[in-house]
């Protein structure tokens, strides 16, 4: 079973201060960016395109076809082109970027200079969550090494590229996740989503054509350099291809990142993930994080990939599978999530604003048992009310945690409202229950 | 002229997108936003954020719309935005009236909207106009479903000392942020916190000091925001709406008066999209109380020949009495005074009464500093002419301001002009003493000019390069040139030598109607020149009068000058207010030595306390009249309140003209408009623009003067060269700390028209002298200290502050609330000194 994994970006992980240039270059690191830049830049474009590669930050866009998006450059007007990382994970469930960052920081490091190579900028950012102070350092060191060591800077490797990265850290908030709140914040402004078009295609930072992708989508980029388009277009499935990081979180007995390629299912990483606790087993799942529809264990086949997920009813999202055994109220759970959506919401749009506001207190009182079979409808209507009609993606994703787990667990919901609350001890959940510790 | 429009119509044809709305056809210019489009087909998109002359933001999400086809066979999976979304040709748009998905996602977003919205209406201000009510009666659904804990905030909070804020009727439609930010460019408000706590939130350290801060609350489309002043005052549904034009500048912004029971409860900005759009300044909104003030003139009054005070009198009394002094003072002569603030109606009947009753020229509408250059630069280059137009700020791609500060002077045209830099790249380039925030706001260079140096910086415009001056280029010149000799002369010969337009901007809502009108020494009516035989005969003949004075008279000081001298006999004065002229002190002598003395008034003055007969005119609620702008557009408005005892000037001057044996032949506005028609404009040759030298001042860069292009110095180097040209200049107080004085009244001041709104007083900006870096540093002092400005008529101690002023210069407000430069220490020009006091403000 274990040659399922397909380690490449997560690989050297184990490695001894694996997180060091010179651990980095003893696995063959900054070999693929001699390649790059012997090559022209379009046809990196060309090769990345070729090998289907999908954003992995979520909305799985065609990261060569992003590139391409960017408008010829004009003599006339020439404008800097940015390379934007995002690195802002804070969608709940996700972490595959900041232990990306830990373990390997130039691996992300080495695929901004080929990137940035390829659609000609000359300066790029990361944008850092700012609560991972530690990855920030991580990151930020690895710069420094860089810039010794002539991977970044003017001329780079003698080949008269000239390039900047300047690591950026965020102030709390998940918003600057979506890429335009993003480039708010990185222009020093609040973090709310910008009205499209422009795209940041066109004009992105400080108004000048921007590409914005996710940590994993760029750190990709050397293998493919290194392997070849085809290599990586090998693994996956026909329309999702390459490997991806799948983060295992809840309730497994070993949770952590395990890299396979796409279309793998549940079941097979729940196995290598050594099973579902002991004496357990599964309630429910996130594909992609908490912004994705939840799934059962009914879909325990399902391939996980951008086609599959969707196909039963969700998204593969960020790959952030968070699972959950029987002794898990979904309702406690979903309230948690829903509180974090109202929370983080921005404020900009009417329905993702008030909608969080209200559904917050909602399902607080179904929690509590208090309220009729009607509020389920009454639920799932303001969610129809927000879902598709609020200005960016947070707030549909806010609407996926109640509506999927109305349809899945609509009589949990009943048994809260006639059993007059909880019928869940929440301790059972904990990883310590098992353990008797506070078990009564 | 018609070829070009025809030729503009057939562009714009092809132009046109053609698109389905609710299964309507329609063709709209391409880049229209879809929620205009569908008002072209008679659908209403419910809205909130969205406002025709802000940015879009696409915020509130209340005008979701269907869009089965984008235009390319291929529908959008969700509604969308009609306020974000441009039409496409082959579009089709189903809105609220087919489509039941646009419609619950209105219902839904209205829910929402709803949620947190207090169940205040009914002591709400906007209650009865509020577009949250109207819509959520037209698109919402009946009842509430829910039924868990709104967000509240502690009732409201105060972010200027006008403006108010309920938070919780907020509904985050940032229209009051983004006005603030992109029309006036005073972002002092900002959205602040997030998700519901999301609020409109002030700088700690920085009020919300704007002069056009009024409009917020009345484009906010809740009752989030209300003016201290109407807050609670009255019910819309209890208010008659009259429209109006503002009387506080030469802008003719078109305001809409709301009233009830014969008192104005509050002003609002009209819409007028070719001038004022649907902005009007603090000012325009809020001044309009000092009529109801304790000190208005009710009654007519008389000296009295034994008290020798003045006593209550019937208007015919009055009348009778003003008549037969004025006529005794006929043969020495009598000066007529009628100020700036007069409709055209009223200064028409002026000077008709000047001319006919009183057989004189001596009348002169400048209660400021004037000048004889001045006085033949309106007849040569301003009246009757409309050269230039709010519009064509757009089109230009150079604008030159001269002794004009708009923000101060004219708002109207200060919000034209930025909305021009803005949108439509004209460069503004000021010839003043330093660089102003409204400068900065129009993002305008600096030509740094020290006064009295204006002529010279325009001559230099015609050889230094800086300034592009062209056809496309606008010069505008303040009032405040008058007084610097030259720079009207050069600046009529700038633009004709260049076919750059002109236009002269005054500042109060009179002038320009006093030009037309003839209330100058040497001009008579419709811009006929006392000079010319023909003229005064065409004028006679159409006013039925035997003859006109022939020479030409006396302007304001030598009016004054005449009347202290016991050459004339008598003054006839209108609403002029003595602190306002030239020379104040000798302006109250004048008037105690004068005669007699007539004075229209509205309210108690330094002039009615005088005169021996008042006679209360109107104010323009009570008249109905016109104002022509700066622009040479003519603003009518129409009587509000019926007060029969409450007459406007020119029934006032028909009644004496009627007294003294020589009517003026109208009683009415409509009479002397239909006269105005009548009598039209002087078809006849123009005089000559004056051609007076700058005051020999030698400013000129040598390099320029001795012949060298000036292509191969840089933009800021000849800015530099002048900068230190005119600090340099001979003949102006140098060393012993001997400063000159840069002054001009701010838009909020301590003007008598204002009187009656503390509120709005309140937010005139707190008075500062400006002065160099190096000077401060000279003097010791960092931005804050206080220090003592000193000059010929005394001294006031005022917190300083830096400013890019040439060396030598100050700057300081010349009619502060509280702090009246003007008459506390000296008018602009003046020498004046600063010393520290060692305080901190
Ligand atoms: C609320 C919200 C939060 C997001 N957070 C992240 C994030 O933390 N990291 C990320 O890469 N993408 C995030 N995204 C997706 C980005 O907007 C964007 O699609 C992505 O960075 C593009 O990169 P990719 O094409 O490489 O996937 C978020 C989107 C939304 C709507
Ligand atoms: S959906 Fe609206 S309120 Fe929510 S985060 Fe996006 S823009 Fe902000
Ligand atoms: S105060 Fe009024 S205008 Fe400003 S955001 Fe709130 S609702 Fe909109
Ligand atoms: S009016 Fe369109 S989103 Fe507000």
């Amino acid at each position: 079973m274990a040659d399922t994994l397909t380690p490449v970006l997560t690989a050297g992980w184990g490695d001894e201060r694996s997180w060091t240039l010179e651990a980095y270059r003893g696995r063959g690191g900054y070999a693929a960016l001699d390649t790059a830049l012997g090559m022209a830049p379009a046809d990196i474009v060309t090769m990345v395109k070729d090998s289907g590669l999908r954003g992995r930050g979520g909305a799985g866009f065609p990261t060569g076809m992003k590139w391409g998006f960017l408008p010829p450059e004009d003599p006339e007007d020439p404008k800097p082109r940015y390379l934007v990382v995002n690195a802002d994970e804070s969608e709940p469930g996700t972490c595959k970027d900041t232990p990306l960052m830990m373990a390997s920081p130039h691996t992300l490091l080495e695929g901004v200079i080929i990137s940035s190579y390829a659609i000609k900028a000359r300066t790029a950012f990361i944008y850092v969550r700012g609560e991972i102070l530690h990855c920030v350092r991580r990151v930020q060191a690895a710069v420094a090494e860089a810039y010794a060591a002539g991977h970044l800077g003017t001329d780079i490797h003698g080949s008269g590229y000239d390039l900047d990265v300047v690591v950026h850290t965020g102030a709390g908030a998940y918003i600057c996740g979506e890429e335009t709140a993003l480039l708010e914040g990185l222009e020093g402004r609040r973090g709310q989503p910008r009205l499209r078009p422009p795209f940041p295609a066109v004009a992105g930072l400080y108004a000048s054509p921007t590409v914005i992708n996710n940590v994993e989508s760029i750190a990709s980029v050397p293998s493919i350099l290194e392997h070849g388009a085809d290599w990586f277009a090998s693994m996956g499935t026909e329309k999702s291809k390459g490997f991806g990081i799948f983060s295992l979180s809840g309730h497994v007995k070993r949770p952590g990142q395990y890299e396979a390629p796409l279309g793998v299912t549940l079941r097979t990483l729940i196995d290598l993930a050594g099973g579902i606790r002991e004496g357990h087993e599964l309630k429910f799942w996130t594909p992609g994080g908490s912004s994705t529809p939840i799934l059962t264990a009914e879909h325990l086949d399902v391939p996980l990939d951008f086609e599959g997920v969707g196909e039963a009813g969700s998204m593969l999202g960020t790959r952030a599978l968070q699972i959950f055994d029987e002794t898990t109220c979904v309702v406690r759970a979903v309230l948690r999530w829903t509180e974090f959506y109202k929370h983080e919401s921005c404020g900009k749009c009417t329905p993702c604003r008030e909608g969080t506001w209200w559904l917050v207190q909602t399902l607080a009182n179904l929690e509590k048992g208090i309220g009729s079979e009607s509020d389920l409808d009454q639920l799932d209507d303001v969610c129809d009310n927000i879902l598709g009609r609020s200005f960016c993606a947070l707030g549909d994703g806010a609407t996926s945690p109640i509506t999927s787990s109305i349809k899945y667990f609509k009589e949990e919901y009943l048994a809260h409202l006639s059993g007059g609350g909880c019928p869940f001890d929440p301790i059972r959940s904990t990883v310590f229950a098992d353990e008797g510790v506070l078990t009564p | 002229m018609t070829a070009t429009a025809d030729t503009q119509a057939e562009v714009e044809k092809s132009d046109l997108v053609t698109l389905t709305i609710d299964g309507i056809e329609v063709s709209v210019p391409e880049g229209t936003l879809v929620i205009r489009a569908a008002e072209q087909v008679g659908v209403q998109i419910p809205r909130f954020c969205d406002h025709p002359l802000l940015d879009p933001v696409g915020a509130c999400r209340q005008c979701l719309v269907d869009v089965p086809d984008a235009g390319n066979g291929r529908g959008m999976p969700k509604p969308q935005a009609s306020c974000t979304l441009t039409v496409a040709p082959g579009m089709v748009v189903n809105t609220q009236a087919t489509s039941p998905v646009a419609e619950k996602a209105q219902q839904g977003v209205m829910e929402l909207l709803l949620i947190n919205h207090p169940l205040d209406c009914p002591v709400c201000d906007k209650g009865g106009e509020c577009p949250l009510q109207n819509q959520a009666m037209s698109n919402g659904r009946g009842e509430t479903r829910f039924e868990v804990a709104k967000r509240t905030y502690p009732k409201p909070i105060n972010i200027s000392a006008q403006v108010l804020l309920d938070r919780e009727r907020c509904v985050l439609c940032a229209r009051c942020t983004r006005f603030s930010e992109q029309v006036a460019g005073d972002p002092f408000i900002a959205l602040i916190e997030r998700g519901a706590l999301q609020q409109v939130g002030i700088y700690e350290n920085e009020p919300f000091e704007s002069y056009f801060s009024g409009n917020t609350i009345q484009i906010c489309p809740v009752g989030a925001l209300t003016s201290a002043s109407y807050r609670f005052r009255s019910r819309p549904f209890d208010l008659v709406s009259t429209p109006g034009v503002a009387e506080h500048d030469a802008c003719g912004a078109a305001i809409r008066v709301d009233h009830r029971r014969g008192k104005v409860m509050r002003r609002l900005a009209g819409n007028d999209p070719e001038v004022n759009e649907e902005w009007i300044t603090d000012k325009d909104r809020f001044a309009f109380r000092a009529a109801r003030l304790e000190d208005r003139l009710e009654h007519p009054m008389v000296r009295d020949d034994e008290t020798g005070s003045l006593r209550v009198a019937s208007w015919p009394e009055a009348l009778a009495v003003a008549a037969r002094g004025l006529a005794a003072a006929r043969a020495t002569g009598v000066g007529v005074l009628p100020g700036g603030r007069l409709t055209v109606e009223d200064a028409w009947a002026y000077s008709k009464f000047a001319r006919v009753a009183l057989s004189t020229n001596d009348v002169d509408f400048r209660a400021r500093a004037h000048s004889a250059e001045e006085a033949d630069f309106l007849a040569s280059d301003v009246v009757g002419t409309e050269d230039v137009t709010y519009a064509d700020l757009d089109a230009a791609s150079v604008v030159v301001l001269a002794g004009l500060e708009p923000e101060d002077e004219a708002g109207t045209l200060f919000l034209r002009l930025r909305k021009a830099a803005r949108k439509s790249g004209t460069s503004v380039y000021a010839i003043a003493p330093y660089t102003t925030r409204g400068l900065r706001k129009v993002h305008g260079t600096l030509l740094p000019t020290a006064p009295g140096a204006e002529a010279e910086a325009l001559a230099g415009l015609s050889w230094d390069g800086v300034v592009p001056v062209d056809e496309r280029t606008v010069v505008l010149v303040g009032e405040r040139l008058a007084s610097v000799p030259g720079a009207l002369s050069v600046a009529a010969k700038l633009a004709r030598s260049h076919g750059a337009k002109l236009a002269w901007v005054p500042r109060r809502a009179g002038d320009r109607g006093a030009v037309e009108s003839g209330l100058l020494p040497g001009l008579l009516p419709g811009g006929r020149p006392v000079t010319d035989a023909t003229a005064r005969v065409d004028l006679a003949a159409a006013w039925g009068a035997q003859s006109l004075p022939t020479e030409p008279g006396r302007d304001v000081a030598g009016i004054l000058g005449a009347a202290a001298a016991g050459a004339l006999g008598a003054l006839v004065v209108g609403g002029v207010e003595v602190a306002d002229l030239p020379d104040p002190v000798a302006a109250r002598e004048a008037l105690d030595a004068v005669g007699f003395l007539v004075s229209l008034e509205l309210r108690a003055s330094e002039v009615t306390e005088r005169a021996d007969v008042v006679l209360p005119v109107a104010p323009t609620t009570d008249k109905a009249g016109s104002y022509l702008n700066w622009e040479g557009r003519l603003r009518p408005f129409g009587r509000i309140m019926h007060v029969p005892a409450s007459l406007p000037d020119l029934r006032v001057l028909a009644g004496i003209a009627e007294e003294m044996g020589a009517p003026l032949g109208f009683r009415t506005p409509e009479q002397v408009q239909d006269e105005i028609a009548s009598v039209g404009a002087w078809d006849g040759e123009r005089p000559a623009s004056p051609s007076v030298e700058p005051g020999g001042l030698d400013v000129l860069p040598r390099r320029a003067r001795s012949g060298s292009t000036t292509s191969e110095s840089s933009t800021t180097e000849v800015v530099e060269q002048r900068a230190q040209a005119s600090a340099s200049r001979p003949g102006e107080p140098t060393g012993d700390g001997g400063l000159l004085l840069a002054s001009w009244k701010q838009l909020l001041d301590d003007g008598r028209m204002q009187d009656g709104d503390e509120h709005l007083r309140a937010t005139a900006r707190r008075p500062v002298v400006l002065a160099p870096a190096g000077l401060l540093d000279e003097l010791g002092l960092a931005a804050g200290d206080t220090a003592e400005l000193s000059g010929p008529l005394g001294s006031l101690v005022l917190p300083v502050d830096v400013a890019d002023l040439p060396d030598g210069v100050v700057w300081a407000p010349a009619s502060a609330p509280g702090a009246s430069v003007r008459t506390l220490v000296g008018p602009a020009g003046s020498a004046v000194t600063l010393s520290p006091t060692g305080g901190v403000a």
